[in-house]
């Protein structure tokens, strides 16, 4: 055993580095979450990101263009989802299961061709100075811009929602759309949007695996992270700030593991590689009992349909 | 009894009855069929069984049908279901081409005695229509560990395991072994990946160990991430794991095993064709072409690259092997002595690492 082979400066560095495809994910989970809307199919929108990401940055040789694919190629598998549950009125949870079941098999049917390409690659940003400033330039001012950007759309929705008014009419089509419907808020369209986010946020954390982080195509890339994103908007009680937390966690986590590994600490590595989900099963548990769904923040209509018949 | 079991045992009760056909008359036609782990495209292990299938078209051309083929096939019940299809859908040799598949091979072989099945990597044969065929691996390890031993700077070499089974213990081994040789300071970093095929968790591996100072990494898993990733760090070096994976010359790959199945699977579809065809235990290495040393490129030195070259050369002529003793285990127990080289029984069955690495073996 020899920790003091495991440089934290280098590992925090590369902590933020793995936690940036679920912190995407989870915070556009969050906004649907926060518009009353249950959407279990992030797994099957992120692969789904990380598969038309792939694709778009390898015909048009740009990276930009392949995250913006992602986020559309996410979004447009959260337009089916959006199609079933506020249109058709279908359970949320059923439609969201089997959106990721069509998500992971839809990505391998259009990644045949795709196999053992590689992408054009995403240089890191370039801060000058800052990036030379010991240990705290190599932790913070080194990464690629996408390590940015996640960060600044946790800070971006944590103010929507807190200061703006559109964030409190998604807040209030979340609590009660009853509520909202009588006063004249469009509960539908609101919730449309929100899905259409959350999918776009999906996809670009799934294209950030399969542009940045392997970088490479193949089936089943994202092996489980959505389902890791799910969990931490619970484990947020669903404020953005802790999702930020969240995701640091487990990216961490799984990051510590494979250090851990190299460092030759007795653990067998079974346990190290189980370790994040044994952590998530945790986290679900202790949150989801006690004091039920008013302890823990929950959106008050969260996963209930909604037709303005009624 | 149920149904299954019953048709199971009146095929092996037809099997015995016709015990002698396994070494059948000649074919006029035979259809091959292969058993992948991973995709194609993997740029590695599979795509070179699959170079190896269209060595097959290639040579025979009309009279082989080696279209049929199946990718991704997990290891475990899946792949006894997909082999039952492939035998029922008039395959006349299988050809499973992971270490996982064992099991499975086996308990369909009993089954359709009359469909020769070979099994790659692997040690089982409890049926006669059962051959297994192997790659001496680790007589490329002995190469790179030579290489890599004189590379490193940092003295920290990496592994990237993938299943803790013999083939890639002695992978381990003979890579450590060499590189101890030339530089006695080297210590050497193993991680399990717990898959052949996960080019997520492969880069992820990479990176921890480059992050802990490694700077020669050594893949045992089937893509090409732990190169991308290597590539990623100006000084990390690392090698083409079964293909040659030479989109990554001169640096980070600087050389490469490439495995090299079609001579094998020529050879014996030829051996089905013309009714010699019998049960074998083939193992064969850089003497008999199915292992192969990828090119070394300039960003190893000169002298570095001839040294590695006449060691590739010794093991070849057969006046070299990879584990000559004085080889201590890892307990410090003596397994091979002075100038004793290693009998093939203890490879196959290795479990242990030899003195020196660091690390327990997962069981």
């Amino acid at each position: 055993m020899d920790l003091s082979s495991i440089n934290p400066a280098v590992l925090i560095a590369s902590l933020m580095v793995a936690s940036v495809p679920i912190m995407l994910a989870a915070i556009g989970e969050l906004v649907v979450e926060k518009a009353g809307v249950l959407n279990l199919g992030v797994e099957g929108m992120m692969i789904m990101g990380a598969i038309c990401g792939f694709i778009v940055a390898v015909n048009t040789g740009s990276p930009v263009a392949g995250f913006l694919g992602g986020a559309a190629g996410g979004a447009v598998l959260s337009l089916v989802f959006a199609l079933l549950t506020q249109v058709l009125l279908a359970n949320q949870v059923a439609s969201g299961l089997a959106l990721t079941l069509f998500g992971v098999g839809l990505s391998s049917l259009m990644g045949q061709g795709f196999v053992g390409i590689r992408p054009p690659l995403t240089s890191a940003v370039d801060l000058g100075p800052l990036a030379d400033i010991p240990v705290l330039g190599h932790i913070l001012f080194r990464h690629d811009p996408m390590v940015y950007i996640a960060i600044a759309v946790v800070a971006g929705v944590w103010a929507v929602l807190r200061f703006t008014r559109a964030g409190l009419i998604l807040r209030a089509v979340g609590e009660s759309h009853e509520a909202a419907h009588a006063l004249g808020y469009k509960v539908t369209r609101i919730r449309i949007m929100a899905i259409l986010f959350g999918g776009a946020m999906a996809g670009l954390g799934g294209a950030y695996l399969s542009l940045i982080r392997v970088p490479q195509w193949t089936d089943g890339i994202t092996a489980g992270a959505g389902w890791i994103a799910l969990a931490i908007v619970v484990f947020a009680s669903w404020q953005p700030w802790r999702v930020l937390i969240g995701a640091y966690l487990f990216g961490g986590i799984s990051v510590l593991q494979l250090n851990l590994q190299v460092a030759k600490v007795p653990i067998p590595p079974e346990y190290l590689s189980m370790s994040p989900y044994l952590i998530t099963i945790l986290v679900l548990v202790i949150m989801s009992s006690g004091k039920g769904r008013k302890a823990l923040n929950a959106p008050a209509a969260l996963g209930q349909n909604f037709h303005a018949s009624r | 009894m149920n149904r299954r079991t019953m048709m199971a045992t009146a095929a092996l009760g037809l099997g015995l009855a016709f015990g002698g056909s396994v070494q059948a008359a000649g074919m006029d036609k035979v259809k091959a069929c292969f058993v992948y782990v991973g995709p194609v495209g993997d740029g590695g292990w599979t795509y070179q069984h699959d170079q190896g299938r269209l060595a097959l078209i290639e040579a025979f051309g009309d009279k082989v049908d080696a279209t049929t083929f199946q990718e991704n096939v997990p290891e475990g019940a899946d792949s006894e279901r997909v082999l039952t299809q492939m035998a029922l859908g008039g395959c006349n040799i299988i050809f499973t081409t992971s270490f996982g598949y064992m099991d499975a091979t086996n308990a369909v072989a009993a089954k359709f005695p009359n469909v020769m099945f070979e099994h790659a990597t692997g040690f089982k044969r409890e049926h006669p229509n059962v051959s297994t065929y192997n790659a001496r691996f680790y007589e490329g390890r002995a190469v790179q560990g030579h290489i890599a031993g004189k590379m490193t700077k940092s003295n920290k070499i990496g592994y990237i395991g993938s299943f803790p089974i013999p083939e890639v213990i002695m992978g381990i081994n003979s890579y450590y072994l060499h590189a101890k040789k030339v530089n006695p300071d080297v210590e050497l970093s193993v991680v399990w990946a717990f898959t052949w095929f996960d080019p997520a968790k492969e880069a992820d591996a990479a990176k921890a160990m480059i992050e802990q100072g490694v700077d020669v990494i050594a893949a045992h898993t089937d893509s090409t991430a732990p190169l991308a990733e290597a590539a990623k760090t100006p000084g990390v070096i690392g090698f083409g794991q079964a293909s040659d994976m030479s989109a990554y010359k001169p640096s980070p790959r600087v050389s490469s095993i490439i495995d090299n199945w079609a001579p094998y699977y020529v050879k014996r579809v030829g051996q089905l064709l013309d009714g010699t065809y019998a049960q074998a235990d083939a193992w064969e290495g850089i003497a008999g072409g199915e292992v192969e040393i990828g090119e070394i490129t300039d960003a190893v030195p000169a002298e570095v690259k001839a040294e590695a070259e006449a060691m590739r050369d010794a093991i070849g002529a057969g006046t070299y092997h990879p584990f000559t003793g004085p080889i201590n285990k890892q307990d410090g127990s003596a397994w091979l002595a002075e100038g004793q080289t290693a009998p093939d029984g203890d490879l196959l069955g290795m479990n242990f690492f030899v003195e020196g690495i660091k690390g327990d073996i997962p069981q």
